[in-house]
């Protein structure tokens, strides 16, 4: 048997501050819903009373981009939206997750047509596709939860950017904006 | 017929024999004449109509593209006589490079109208005070409803438009500190306008000075998606134009298909229909009370309304198997039949609905914080209302007393008991107590029909227009037959056009289909009810609190679906 060292036989847990910041993170995602069509009606359905998704601790809808961190694109987007919709992803702090809802979000649907952008992937980074037309309440759901998960394992993209980034700092010898 | 003989006659006596060229007998329609006329007569036609006819409503303007023809530019305009229920449509053949005059001058809900069909078709209108593209965005190149404009030509814009009022006379003695305007721009994506609407206002203090109306940042194409897809195929895209209240635009396209056609749909469907439409006007109101409270701060009411809401979601999921978008009427019919079982959670549903909307009554008609918002605030004259073309509960609120359930009753509406609500001060308030008045009447009309539903088939029995049932395709090779050329060929309307409209929840929704004898439709053109409603926001909003917009943006229940289509 392995023997423990004095600091182990306290009665505490170690953690990772890491992971402690991403468990924070992870329960208490503010989103910033971008619904411009009919799936922005859905995800109020999944905001409203029956399904409510304070549950997952995402309920904390702000409808300004500088206090949230979860982007949820649920709509079609047309090209005349899309640079709007580019610029309130860069409005967003660091890190920032986005969750595309709906199959226009993430493909153009079945809006293969001239106005309408064919799948947001080419104006912002996805985390998480939700198919559906619009997709069920349950299925947001699911995608908040998958997002939680890939949140708890820090390797979204936007994490692996703000890390990379602070690495360089710390690189770079520059100690004194290391405060996060 | 009687009356447009007389009208004919008349128009000829006062602007001369060459004023008509010819005249077409609408199909579906006895109350429809249609003329086509020159282009350079259409304002003085117009204004005969209006001053000497009584047709206060211009209801749609559109173009169509016949490249074909020697004149390949079409621009169609429809005008509604409410006292006498009349309907004039008329058409301006003329060609490429040339203009009609613009009726911006007669009629106040030409301005957005023509600016669409200047947009999508590239028709120019002469006279018209601001001849600028209002759907698609400022940096597309084209027309893009023109026939030779291939549906799949992306166009890229890089930045949103930038705007700018012209500036004021500068004034020496004015009081810099109380007259400094401040600039502001609302939207596209804020959530006053759950949706997709960018105002530019003006301000001094918290007053609007001047206001300009953006829209267009939904538009998805609908009509250029049904000219390339078949007429059954093209049901999926009108749930999205009003998407909070999906059956009563599938309702509302088929019927048109249908009397295009020329066919009745059984009993049976008709009522299937009517519950339809009348449950999703419920929902439809309540989400636009339900979000107008938000805006105003009064979260509690917004659940309540979802709550209920999600109660006619199950229902339609049961028959229909979507929540939202429901896709249940078929041309000649509807999908899903509804049994006893559905019948009861429905009129279960309909109990629950009542107490929900007497418990929003309770806390909001009372409500003193509710009633400064609301009162007073959004007023728009009747005059102003009907020269718009403001149709629906908007309308209704102006004092006029209009629906087309009861002035052309379609399916069984006139056998079955509701009143329409009707109130006269044109302002926030009266928009809101009209939806709740309506929404009772609605569940009445629910309850009549689930009573009175009488048994039958739900679809009509023709293998040209429906699909036979799918154990027949198995097993039988003339349902298959019948299957395969079906669904390879369309449903194939004979050629000519027709104007079909219904009473959706903002008003009337109308639909112009121009069929070339194929499955694919040549021209679908859809009259939303709120684009001639929001068509006057900038001028209802300027002089009002910025506050007291977000309450009528709320009010007029702009769809950005139905709006930019
Ligand atoms: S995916 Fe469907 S429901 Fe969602 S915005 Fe697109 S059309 Fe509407």
């Amino acid at each position: 048997m392995k023997t423990l060292t004095p600091i182990e036989q306290l009665p505490l847990f170690t953690t990772q501050i890491k992971a402690f910041i991403n468990w924070t993170r992870k329960n208490a995602l503010w989103p910033l819903p971008f619904g411009t069509a009919c799936c922005g009606i859905e995800y109020m359905a999944v905001v409203g009373s029956h399904y409510d998704i304070s549950r997952l601790g995402a309920e904390v809808v702000r409808f300004s981009p500088r206090q949230a961190d979860l982007l949820i694109v649920a709509g079609t987007i047309t090209e005349k939206m899309a640079p709007v919709l580019r610029q309130i992803y860069e409005q967003m702090p660091e890190p920032k997750w986005v969750i595309s809802m709906g199959v226009c979000a993430s493909s153009g649907g079945f809006y293969r047509a001239y106005h309408t952008v064919q799948g947001i992937q080419s104006i912002v980074p996805v985390d998480a596709y939700v198919p559906g037309c619009p997709p069920t309440p349950e299925a947001v759901f699911q995608a908040v939860i998958k997002l939680q998960e890939k949140i708890s394992k820090g390797d979204t993209p936007s994490q692996r950017l703000v890390a990379k980034k602070k690495m360089a700092e710390l690189t770079s010898g520059n100690l004194e904006n290391t405060g996060s | 017929m009687e009356y447009h003989f007389q009208l004919v006659h008349q128009i000829k006596e006062s602007l001369g024999d060459k004023a008509i060229t010819s005249v077409e007998t609408g199909i579906g329609n006895p109350f429809e004449c249609v003329l086509v006329v020159r282009r350079e007569d259409v304002r003085k036609i117009a204004e005969y109509l209006k001053g000497q006819r009584n047709f206060q409503y211009l209801m749609d303007i559109c173009g169509v593209h016949y490249p074909n023809r020697e004149q390949t530019l079409e621009a169609v305009y429809h005008f509604y006589n409410r006292d006498q229920k009349q309907r004039v449509r008329l058409k301006v053949p003329h060609k490429e490079g040339e203009s009609v005059p613009s009726l911006t001058p007669v009629y106040k809900a030409a301005n957005w109208f023509e600016r669409e069909a200047f947009d999508m078709m590239g028709l120019k209108f002469e006279g018209h005070p601001d001849l600028t593209r209002i759907l698609c965005h400022h940096q597309f190149v084209g027309h893009a409803l023109r026939k030779d404009y291939p549906a799949t030509q992306n166009q890229v814009c890089d930045a949103p438009e930038v705007f700018s009022f012209p500036p004021l006379p500068l004034n020496e003695d004015e009081d810099v500190l109380t007259n400094q305007r401040t600039l502001v721009n609302i939207g596209p994506s804020h959530p006053a306008t759950h949706g997709t609407f960018r105002i530019y206002a003006e301000l001094q203090g918290e007053r609007i000075m001047r206001a300009k109306a953006e829209i267009g940042y939904l538009h998805r194409c609908f009509e250029k998606m049904a000219e390339t897809h078949k007429y059954q195929q093209v049901i999926p895209y009108t749930d999205r134009l009003n998407y909070l209240s999906a059956p009563m635009n599938n309702a509302g396209y088929c019927r048109a298909v249908e009397k295009l056609i020329g066919i009745e749909i059984p009993a049976r469907a008709q009522y299937i229909r009517v519950i339809l439409n009348e449950l999703s006007r419920i929902i439809d109101h309540l989400v636009c009370i339900g979000t107008t409270s938000v805006d105003m701060g009064a979260l509690t009411t917004f659940w309540f309304c979802f709550r209920q809401r999600e109660n006619v979601y199950e229902l339609f999921e049961a028959l229909c198997g979507n929540r939202m978008l429901t896709t249940i009427t078929r041309v000649g019919g509807v999908y899903g039949d509804i049994d006893d079982e559905w019948k009861r959670r429905c009129t279960g549903v309909i109990k629950t609905l009542r107490e929900t909307i007497d418990e929003v009554d309770r806390l909001l008609t009372n409500n003193k914080i509710w009633l400064n918002r609301m009162k007073g605030t959004g007023y728009v004259s009747q005059a102003n209302a009907i020269d718009y073309g403001f149709t629906g509960p908007c309308l209704r609120a102006a004092g006029v007393d209009h629906d087309l359930r009861k002035a052309e009753p379609y399916y069984d509406y006139d056998r079955l008991e509701f009143d329409v609500p009707v109130f006269t001060d044109s302002d926030n308030f009266a928009r809101y107590m009209v939806r709740m008045e309506e929404m009772r009447q609605s569940c009445r009309l629910v309850e009549q029909a689930i009573a009175k539903i009488p048994d039958g088939p739900i679809q009509v029995n023709d293998p040209k227009i429906v699909l036979p049932p799918k154990a027949e395709v198995y097993t039988n090779i003339e349902a298959l037959m019948n299957h395969f050329m079906l669904v390879i060929n369309g449903i194939q309307p004979p050629k000519g056009e027709i104007y079909s409209y219904t009473e959706a929840a903002n008003g009337e929704l109308g639909f112009y289909i121009v069929s070339d004898g194929t499955g694919y439709p040549y021209r679908v053109k859809v009259r939303p009810p709120c684009f001639p409603i929001y068509s006057s926001f900038e001028e209802t909003i300027t002089g009002g609190q910025i506050a007291d917009a977000v309450a009528t943006l709320g009010q007029f229940n702009v769809v950005a679906g139905e709006l930019d289509r």
